[in-house]
């Protein structure tokens, strides 16, 4: 049975989607216990897989028995063992939470969309668990499909914006294709390791030159880097609430996780960060998109867009640390992805917790909101300490890796973006709290002896518990974060580090 | 001058891939029209496709089936048949594009539904429209 857990991880969820989509014709009530079976098995399988990578290193999963590079491999090692945990376990809280909001929004599509959601993970997963570049495209697309029509389900303002983000990531997927195709003329494999074994010993490095640059290119679309960031915030914030919570902790975290695993494993540090001689200038980039997201952030006064924008800026800080080429900068950026999926999952509930008693996210709505709602809010405040980088939470431990690896690159410029962002995070999250914090409920649709009514109205119970366990882990991440860096992300990280600089 | 014609004839095959990257590019940036930017999408997505196809072919080479191959006497040189992985690559890179088109359509015709146009402008025009009446 352990034996197989890289094909339950993707096959449980892919098959349940049928059956999910079945049950909805038949009995809706079945759409929700399959879909949280399904990734309970995903979830309990990545635990699994993770503690034989820790006992006996990389496990290297032939699919139906035929060898790389001639078949397709699963390649788990510490890298992404953590973040099939990490994806699981974000699917399985969000699923939770929105368990009723999801029944009364879809009501006969019901079926549709848990099939669509438990795709997406599929898709996400495979992407992280293969071993196989075209695979990989492959499975991009499945992932991005079911988020287009996810995100789609809105109605209203989503269509356009659904359909623009369709647009962008069909580009940017393209894009990765054309990169691949030319790897694939020089190298003729398409398994990773195959590659990174022939890639050394060509002479012509032209070709691998272009198809790094698309590859790459490809993946700033993917992961909304600033100036390519366009679709993102439309997005996000007009998607409906179960899907945008889902959609916005993961993509873009997992299009880094494939430029980190591209860099890594298949063209190697050396060659990313020192021949190619463009580290210098996606650094800058990433200096931009941050200070740029966080004026645009600044700008917003609705909280999911604001929220939206912020994720901008976040790929900007895992883009430029892991550029830094430093083991600070690159521990720093993976830990980054695993906080950064938590924290935007916690504020995104926190607001889909909110919207879902005050309907509206503007912030003149958010009037009052600590006297109406207390624990939601509670959580989001460890949301945003956490977002800000205030100690205990985790936030504040990958920021200090960072900083400490933009120090020790000597790139201050990326140190300074990194404070005034988080400066800028202080004045965006405390406004939110001091609106909801210390003006009265503005009572628009009810007379004053309604009033007492209205002050205490939580969010219903099953998004809560998920919204507390979000937050709860921020602050056990933080405290444990250097089990999380000497356990999981140093053995991925260093290894290929030592073996090149 | 010569030098050029002979690098783009030698490498006709990239001219076109990007040719027609760029008509499907040009599409999806100034084509106000859902569906003319939804072509202008696979018009891109096929470039990609083409460029697969021609990457697999070889000189003086045949199609990958070895003809009398039963007994199994005949010694196979790589080099007589063309590369197939790409065509069965492109296979399912087919499949996805037209995954991709069918989203693309169907998230037309919900804004079709929704706003009774298919001109970008308009839509974003009673959008505005729309979202000012809320306030």
């Amino acid at each position: 049975m352990s034996a197989q857990f890289p094909a339950l991880i993707i096959i449980v969820p892919l098959l349940a989607a049928l059956f999910v989509n079945i049950a909805g014709w038949i009995r809706r009530s079945l759409c929700f216990p399959t879909a949280l079976a399904a990734l309970v098995v995903s979830f309990l399988s990545a635990v699994g897989l993770m503690g034989r990578v820790m006992a006996d290193g990389d496990v290297i999963y032939r699919m139906a028995g035929w060898d790389p590079p001639w078949g397709i491999a699963l390649h788990i090692d510490h890298l992404n063992g953590i973040i099939l945990i990490l994806i699981s376990l974000v699917a399985i809280l969000n699923l939770i939470a929105h368990r009723t909001s999801a029944a009364s929004q879809f009501t006969n599509r019901l079926g549709a969309f848990y099939a669509l959601y438990l795709l997406f993970v599929t898709g996400l997963m495979g992407i992280v668990i293969t071993g196989d570049t075209f695979n990989l495209y492959v499975l991009l697309e499945i992932s991005s499909l079911s988020g287009y029509a996810l995100l789609g389900m809105g109605g209203g303002r989503a269509t356009l914006s659904s359909l623009h983000y369709l647009f962008l990531g069909t580009i940017g997927a393209s894009f990765y294709l054309l990169g691949i195709g030319y790897l694939y003329i020089v190298t003729g494999s398409l398994n990773m390791v195959d590659i990174a074994g022939i890639l050394p010993a060509l002479e012509n490095v032209a070709p691998v030159k272009v198809s790094f640059i698309l590859c790459l290119v490809g993946l700033f679309i993917k992961m909304a880097l600033f100036p390519l960031h366009t679709w993102l915030p439309n997005a996000y914030s007009h998607a409906p609430n179960p899907a945008a919570s889902l959609i916005a902790p993961l993509t873009t975290k997992v299009m880094i996780y494939i430029m980190i695993r591209l860099i890594l494993t298949v063209y190697q540090p050396d060659f990313a960060f020192i021949q190619m001689e463009i580290a210098e200038f996606i650094q800058w980039l990433a200096v931009i998109a941050i200070i740029a997201g966080s004026i645009l952030a600044y700008k917003q006064n609705r909280l999911k867009r604001m929220l939206s924008y912020i994720i901008v800026v976040e790929v900007g800080y895992m883009v430029g640390g892991f550029w830094l080429g430093n083991a600070a900068g690159m521990t720093g950026a993976v830990l980054h992805v695993l906080n950064d999926a938590m924290m935007t999952l916690c504020v995104f509930l926190a607001a889909g917790a909110v919207m879902s008693r005050v309907q509206f996210d503007e912030f003149k709505h958010l009037q009052g909101l600590f006297g109406k709602m207390p624990y939601t809010m509670i959580a989001f405040v460890v949301g945003a300490l956490s977002i800000i980088g205030v100690p205990p939470t985790c936030g504040f431990f990958s920021k200090w890796y960072l900083i400490s690896g933009g120090i020790n690159a000597g790139h201050y410029a990326f140190v300074a973006a990194l404070i005034i962002s988080s400066l800028v995070n202080v004045l965006l999250f405390f406004r939110v709290i001091e609106i909801s914090y210390f003006e009265p409920f503005a009572n628009h649709h009810h007379s004053h002896n309604h009033h007492a009514e209205s002050l205490f109205q939580e969010a219903s119970l099953d998004m809560l518990v998920p919204l507390l366990v979000t937050a709860g882990l921020l602050i056990a991440m933080g405290i444990y974060a250097h089990i999380l860096v000497t356990q999981f992300i140093e053995p991925a990280v260093l290894p290929s580090l030592m073996g090149s600089l | 001058m010569p030098d050029l014609l002979s690098l783009f004839l030698a490498k006709y095959n990239y001219w076109v891939v990007i040719f027609l990257m760029m008509i499907g590019l040009y599409a999806m940036m100034a084509k106000n029209n859902l569906v003319k930017k939804i072509i202008g999408m696979n018009i891109f997505q096929t470039a990609v496709i083409l460029f697969y196809v021609s990457i697999a072919t070889k000189h003086d080479a045949s199609i990958p089936i070895i003809g009398h191959g039963h007994n199994g006497h005949h010694a196979i040189h790589a080099a007589d048949y063309m590369n197939p992985l790409p065509h069965v690559l492109m296979l399912t890179a087919i499949v996805v594009s037209v995954a991709t088109l069918g989203v693309a359509l169907a998230l037309a015709v919900k804004a079709y539904q929704q706003h009774d146009t298919l001109e970008e402008d308009e839509i974003i025009e009673q959008l505005k429209t729309d979202y000012l009446s809320q306030q």
